[in-house]
């Protein structure tokens, strides 16, 4: 994959694209190709979405194809799911993770199950894409990120890109897919003015469409001491913990999962067998969650492969507090991450 | 819109095959659960949702359908499957978890997928109502032809998605027609006890849209309702609810011991149990005969028969097949 990335990218011209504009490009790029891409959700429409990634769409594509919908989760991502089996392509947006709450019988009971239920004779091919993510005190229903919650449920994939490379890739790809997409795109990686934003996370793109394949884990540094693996957000805190560490002369490799369901289990596997440590950096609480589902491939696949206990950073089991002092004492951060690596080897 | 003669005589087809169908399930479904009754054993395990008395809802409406146009249904779906016109051999087959199914299994009888006729029906109340909206929200993309036709039952209109469902079909000018069939009771709870108003079809005026009330459980006067409103909005006229009333001749589920009901209901609606009254009245109108009556009945028979036998004559899934169609 790494090397077809390659080859596209040495022939196209390339912009630096927030994650919101490379979102946009790569939803403008499917509708004018292909007409069953539609994409409806709260605020999409003049305003361009609420973290930016549909600016632009509605003066190309109008309001036909580019919907404002009430605030009714349960109403438009129940009419996608029908839209998509009766042959379009919706991409939806649910505005934060966190409110999954009022509409998760339609897409775990129904836009997951559809295709098994009907025996693989109805597809569902629709895009979510939702925010996730804390750091800017908006309080504990708007700052989740859910990650275990969706990957947990079988008949889904879901994407997190940590950059606007993965991330125009990963929504041409999942545009493309003839199964529903959870797109989970970080709010403190997008790029919009008024959200802290993570630097690295914009990166060059290149102009024409290309896919970064689903289910594809990448090594975005390479190192042969300990592997670290993230998503999202924790890749940025992985990439400065590793820095560090190499200032310590500790060779830290970084995993970018990139996608959670499928997992690429091997991708990892290769990682910690050749550096024999392994720290899992994520987001999401703690328990039940993929900390726990990445050590435990490990211990499954082989558990000699580890030369020291492996270790979690990893929001605790509370909810997200508001106040800015409590919401980074329970982050995670390259700091944690270093803390971690030093218990490892104590 | 009245029926014509041949109408009338699809929809009584359908109302027999889909009763004889459900008594032959019942028989089937009984098998292995006495003296015991196990929900678990027995050729056909789990839950079974009998809509028998709640037949013309489904013809009523479902006369006026090609198969091009969408239906969503609920647990409750055999009439309205039957009505719809999803392959008989292969929904039985599924109810009895056989490979040959309209699934292979993987559904059940809550989970009836036939897209060669655009049939779905879901186990969640009120799930199936807004996929129906995105089917015609895909139709006005498309600019292709159809209807949407949500069924519900009457319990399924206190759900939040019976809200933004009928908001959304109406904000978007989507032409879906909400049919709720009022059997009076949501498992065991009445209609008195859980919804604020006596008929559903006042809640219509709330999202804008016409709202239509039938009494008598007649598959007639269903279809001549169904009818105009189906044909407005094929003119681009917008979504509609219907409630029709109709009865649950038996309980919720088979097992369900009915101690809710009040002292004698069943056996007085057993009494007004919609397939006899309309075999006399199209005896009387000269529709049918004796004659043609009995042949039509027992060509329902045969049909449901043979359906009952390819179930029970096709092969188990392979375990292993529970893999597959998890993903496209």
């Amino acid at each position: 994959m790494a090397e077809a990335e390659t080859i596209t990218a040495a022939k196209t011209a390339h912009k630096r694209l927030t994650i919101a504009r490379a979102m946009a490009d790569a939803i403008a790029h499917e509708m004018r190709t292909d007409e069953r891409v539609f994409v409806m959700g709260e605020d999409i429409g003049p305003l361009g979405g609420v973290f930016g990634n549909t600016r632009g769409l509605i003066e190309e594509f109008g309001p036909e194809r580019v919907r404002d919908t009430p605030i009714s989760e349960t109403g438009f991502i129940g009419a996608a799911v029908g839209a998509a089996m009766d042959g379009m392509r919706p991409v939806v947006e649910l505005m934060f993770a966190d409110f999954v709450g009022v509409c998760l019988d339609i897409i775990y009971n129904a836009a997951a199950k559809n295709c098994y239920f009907s025996g693989g004779n109805v597809h569902v091919p629709m895009v979510l894409m939702t925010s996730t993510g804390a750091g800017y005190s908006d309080g504990g229903q708007h700052s989740q990120c859910m990650y275990g919650t969706f990957a947990h449920l079988p008949g889904m994939k879901v994407v997190v890109p940590s950059n606007s490379y993965d991330a125009k890739g990963l929504m041409t790809a999942a545009i493309r897919d003839p199964n529903p997409v959870i797109y989970m795109f970080h709010k403190r990686l997008q790029g919009m003015g008024w959200l802290g934003t993570e630097k690295g996370a914009t990166v060059a793109c290149p102009e024409e469409p290309y896919t970064v394949e689903i289910g594809k884990a990448k090594t975005v540094r390479e190192g042969v001491d300990i592997t670290i693996v993230s998503l999202g957000m924790g890749v940025h805190w992985a990439l400065q913990a590793a820095e560090k560490l190499a200032s310590d002369g500790v060779s830290a490799e970084v995993v970018d999962l990139r996608s959670l369901v499928p997992l690429d289990r091997d991708h990892v596997f290769a990682s910690v067998k050749k550096t024999g440590r392994l720290i899992v950096v994520d987001e999401d609480y703690k328990s039940y969650g993929i900390t726990g589902e990445i050590i435990a491939t490990i211990a499954e696949r082989d558990i000699s492969v580890l030369k020291a206990s492996p270790q979690r950073v990893a929001f605790p089991d509370i909810p997200i507090p508001y106040s800015r002092s409590m919401e980074y004492w329970a982050l995670p951060s390259a700091d944690k991450i270093i803390a971690a690596y030093q218990r490892m080897e104590r | 819109m009245k029926p014509t003669i041949e109408q009338q005589l699809w929809m009584y087809k359908h109302m027999v095959t889909s009763r004889y169908l459900e008594e032959s399930l019942l028989a089937v479904y009984m098998e292995g659960k006495t003296p015991v009754f196990n929900m678990g054993e027995g050729p056909i395990p789990g839950e079974m949702h009998l809509s028998n008395g709640q037949e013309p809802c489904a013809v009523g409406v479902c006369a006026h359908l090609t198969p091009t146009d969408v239906v969503t249904s609920y647990h409750r779906p055999h009439h309205v499957a039957v009505a719809k016109g999803v392959d008989l051999n292969r929904m039985v087959a599924e109810i009895m978890g056989k490979k040959t199914g309209l699934s292979g299994g993987r559904g059940g009888h809550m989970h009836l997928f036939d897209p060669t006729v655009n049939f779905s029906c879901a186990g969640i109340v009120a799930q199936g109502l807004a996929p129906a909206v995105g089917a015609m929200l895909s139709r006005h993309l498309q600019k292709k032809p159809g209807v949407a036709v949500a069924y519900l039952g009457e319990g399924a209109t206190n759900a939040g998605a019976f809200h933004e469902s009928l908001n959304l079909a109406a904000v978007w000018n989507l032409p879906v027609l909400f049919v709720v069939e009022d059997n009076s009771w949501g498992i065991s709870v009445s209609k008195a006890q859980s919804t604020a108003v006596p008929r559903n079809d006042a809640r219509a005026a709330g999202y804008g849209m016409p709202g239509v009330y039938v009494p008598g459980n007649d598959a007639d006067a269903i279809f001549d309702a169904a009818g105009e409103i189906i044909e407005r909005m094929r003119k681009g006229g917008g979504p509609a609810l219907m409630e029709l009333e109709t009865y649950r001749l038996a309980g919720h589920f088979v097992g369900d011991a009915e101690g809710y009901r009040p002292e004698g209901e069943k056996e007085a609606l057993q009494a007004k149990d919609p397939i006899p009254a309309y075999s006399k009245r199209l005896i009387e109108t000269g529709a049918l005969t004796d004659d043609s009556d009995r042949e039509l009945v027992q060509a329902a028979h045969a049909k449901v028969d043979a359906a009952i036998a390819f179930g029970r004559e096709s092969s188990y899934p392979d375990p292993e097949e529970a893999m597959q169609h998890v993903f496209a």
